[in-house]
């Protein structure tokens, strides 16, 4: 099979974004909607009895297969619950669910009706979930019982915004305060007129967390499609009716935007694992599925390449074609395992929410260089460039390290944050959006991820917001002052870690210890919540009483401490 | 070492990883992923924990294939 993108620098010069937009369906007059792209064109089409989604549920191998037809008909009745209920589009529907076929209903129905989609992670505790809500105040709330009942029911009532809290799963009974939306989808019409969107109406909105302060809601319109299609035809190298299987959750912006949107839109057909990762369970899935598009994630493989060679080597997994991964970067180690063990190189790439799709990335075309994010998509232009009082410079010469930035300009970028429009205008100079991720670019224009520019720690591919840890464990009667930086870990590439300084009257012990750990994990969940908790003394402070992560993170690590000249008790 | 010696150490491994679940009305049967919140970082946690309390090493692959307290501790009973 010939790859979409056969050469690399002819492809980049003869791109541009109006004719990835000339790839798109489109409804006429300029408008469009997601997912008209990812499921209404497909109707008229052989694709219509393709299956679209292949799903595995926890407990069974045997796949359910439900086809273009018939999910874009499951989607429509979801619309016409939205509809039925009074909720207007433009209004904000979250979902909260574990893989199962109804959440990839929903969140398309959501799209067509015209509201906005926000995914949340099920491993959150109940607190992540409680402060999502309070930002961006969804009219519906999409989710299932157990999860309801676990992290929703203490508190949602209190949340007048939310009018309807929706069960997608089986239910015998709704909860006091719930319906039960299987049933109301069976029971509605399996016909519904997607609604035509301006290209730039809102369609998603994804949480992303930052140093200080509450998580931010990231706002995508309905122009992102062309960058999730293009990326998924060209960089992820789909073809129509390949089997591609996406491991990240849709309750982060991977599983959304390569998860569901992207490969519908190029008509593959998606596997959908219920269970969580199980080494055994995920080869047996390429064997038997035949998967020949995988794209997953660095902490994944770090786990498999843990278990040893002899699993794959007991599996058939010839049907592999092009491997991918995102989250963070993937050491060149991994990328090695991928070639020698399971025959193909694994491809990383980069992005993150804000910028809503692939940005950088390695391609069946190039040359992977083991250990680098690759290069920069067609129609994307990237740099290296350091801050400056008056704004930013570009660095031109190779291998310097500096912030990587992006020209503005491509469909996905997000158009705001939600309620912070000074800081969403605080991430552009000029022309360029900063990403807060250091890099360098070697001489041959591939580009090389070095660190995060803020405290914000990345475990397991997910951004975790070191304030959100801290507020919580201050809850505490016993505890005075909290910091929580990422450690280096061998396989999550970072774990979070807090430091404790406890009030007079408190002694650090493991009761203690474990007390705070539990308070950590049950309010946060264990995706979140610190692995490990350190009693100090005290934490180093600048003068104005900041904790500085820095310097914690320096001192563990026994790293330069660096400038400590705002250190209190130093100086003048 | 018995099995009730095993399950108290095993359970103690545990608490000390997800302190947040109640060793009291604890179910040996029940799925540690589903049932009590915990996720793969915390599964592998507990394999090297256990391993350095019994001295006994869980290979990957077959730690891979427990999924809750009473396979864990079935295994530990035939190894020590």
């Amino acid at each position: 099979m010939s790859a979409n993108l056969p050469d690399y620098e002819q492809f980049c010069r003869d791109f541009s974004w109006d004719r990835a937009r000339r790839e798109l369906a489109w409804m006429g007059n300029g408008q469009l909607n997601i997912a008209f792209e990812a499921l209404d064109k497909h109707m008229h089409t052989d694709a219509a009895e393709r299956t679209a989604i292949r799903f595995l549920a926890r407990d069974s191998e045997t796949p359910v297969d439900i086809s273009y037809r018939a999910l874009n008909q499951r989607a429509n009745r979801f619309a016409n619950v939205l509809q039925d209920l009074g909720v207007k589009p433009g209004e904000r529907v979250y979902g909260l669910s574990h893989r199962i076929p109804d959440l990839y209903a929903a969140v398309l129905g959501t799209l067509k009706h015209g509201c906005v989609f926000t995914p949340l992670f099920p491993a959150f505790g109940p607190e992540p979930v409680r402060q999502r809500v309070e930002i961006g105040e969804p009219a519906v709330l999409v989710t299932s019982k157990r999860l309801y009942q676990k992290k929703v029911a203490d508190w949602v009532v209190d949340k007048p915004s939310v009018r309807h809290v929706l069960l997608i799963d089986e239910l015998d009974e709704a909860p006091e305060g719930t319906l039960d939306a299987a049933a109301l989808m069976d029971a509605a019409s399996g016909d519904y007129a997607t609604r035509a969107m301006d290209p730039e109406a809102p369609a998603l909105m994804h949480f992303t967390s930052g140093t200080t302060g509450k998580p931010k809601g990231v706002l995508h319109v309905h122009a992102a499609v062309v960058t999730h299609h293009m990326t998924g035809r060209y960089v992820l190298d789909m073809h129509p009716g390949e089997i591609y299987w996406c491991t990240a959750d849709p309750g982060w912006v991977t599983g959304t935007s390569y998860g569901i949107i992207a490969p519908l839109t190029n008509g593959v057909t998606m596997v959908v694992d219920e269970a969580e990762f199980d080494a055994e369970r995920w080869y047996r899935i390429i064997q038997n599925q035949k998967v020949a598009l995988w794209y997953t994630a660095p902490t994944a493989i770090r786990m498999l390449i843990k278990l040893g060679p002899e699993l794959p080597r007991a599996h058939d997994l010839s049907s592999l074609r092009f491997m991918a991964s995102v989250g963070e970067p993937l050491n060149p180690e991994a990328v090695i395992w991928g070639q020698k063990v399971l025959g193909r190189p694994f491809h990383d790439n980069w992005w993150q929410s804000e910028t809503g799709g692939i940005m950088i990335s390695n391609y069946a075309a190039l040359e992977v260089r083991p250990g680098s994010m690759g290069k920069p998509i067609p129609g994307v232009e990237a740099a290296v460039a350091r801050r400056t009082e008056d704004g930013i410079e570009l660095i031109d010469e190779p291998n310097e390290t500096g912030e990587l930035v992006l020209k503005k300009g491509w469909p996905s970028m997000f158009r705001g944050y939600l309620h912070q429009e000074e800081k969403y205008r605080s991430c552009f100079v000029g022309d360029w959006y900063l990403t807060g991720d250091l890099a360098r670019r070697d001489a041959d224009g591939y580009f090389w991820f070095i660190g995060r520019n803020d405290d914000v720690i990345k475990s397991s591919g997910h951004l975790i917001g070191p304030f959100e840890v801290e507020s919580v464990l201050l809850e505490h009667p016993a505890v005075a002052e909290v910091g929580v930086i990422g450690v280096p870990d061998e396989v999550a590439g970072e774990s979070v870690k807090a430091f404790v300084s406890l009030k007079p009257g408190y002694h650090p012990d493991e009761a203690l210890r474990k007390e705070l750990m539990a308070l950590a994990r049950k309010r946060l969940g264990p995706a979140v919540a610190p692995r490990d908790i350190a009693f100090r003394d005290e934490l180093p402070r600048t003068r104005s009483g900041k904790i500085m992560r820095r310097l914690l993170r320096a001192r563990e690590l026994g790293l330069p401490e660096g400038d400590t000249s705002t250190l209190e008790g130093t100086g003048e | 070492m018995n099995r009730d010696e095993l399950r108290k150490v095993v359970l103690e491994e545990l608490s000390g990883i997800a302190p947040d679940i109640d060793l009291t009305s604890f179910d040996d049967s029940a799925n540690l992923q589903d049932e009590y919140d915990l996720d793969s970082m915390d599964a592998l946690n507990l394999a090297a924990a256990v391993h350095k309390r019994l001295g006994v090493n869980i290979p990957d692959q077959d730690y891979a294939r427990m999924h809750c307290v009473a396979e864990l501790i079935d295994y530990l009973e035939q190894r020590l």
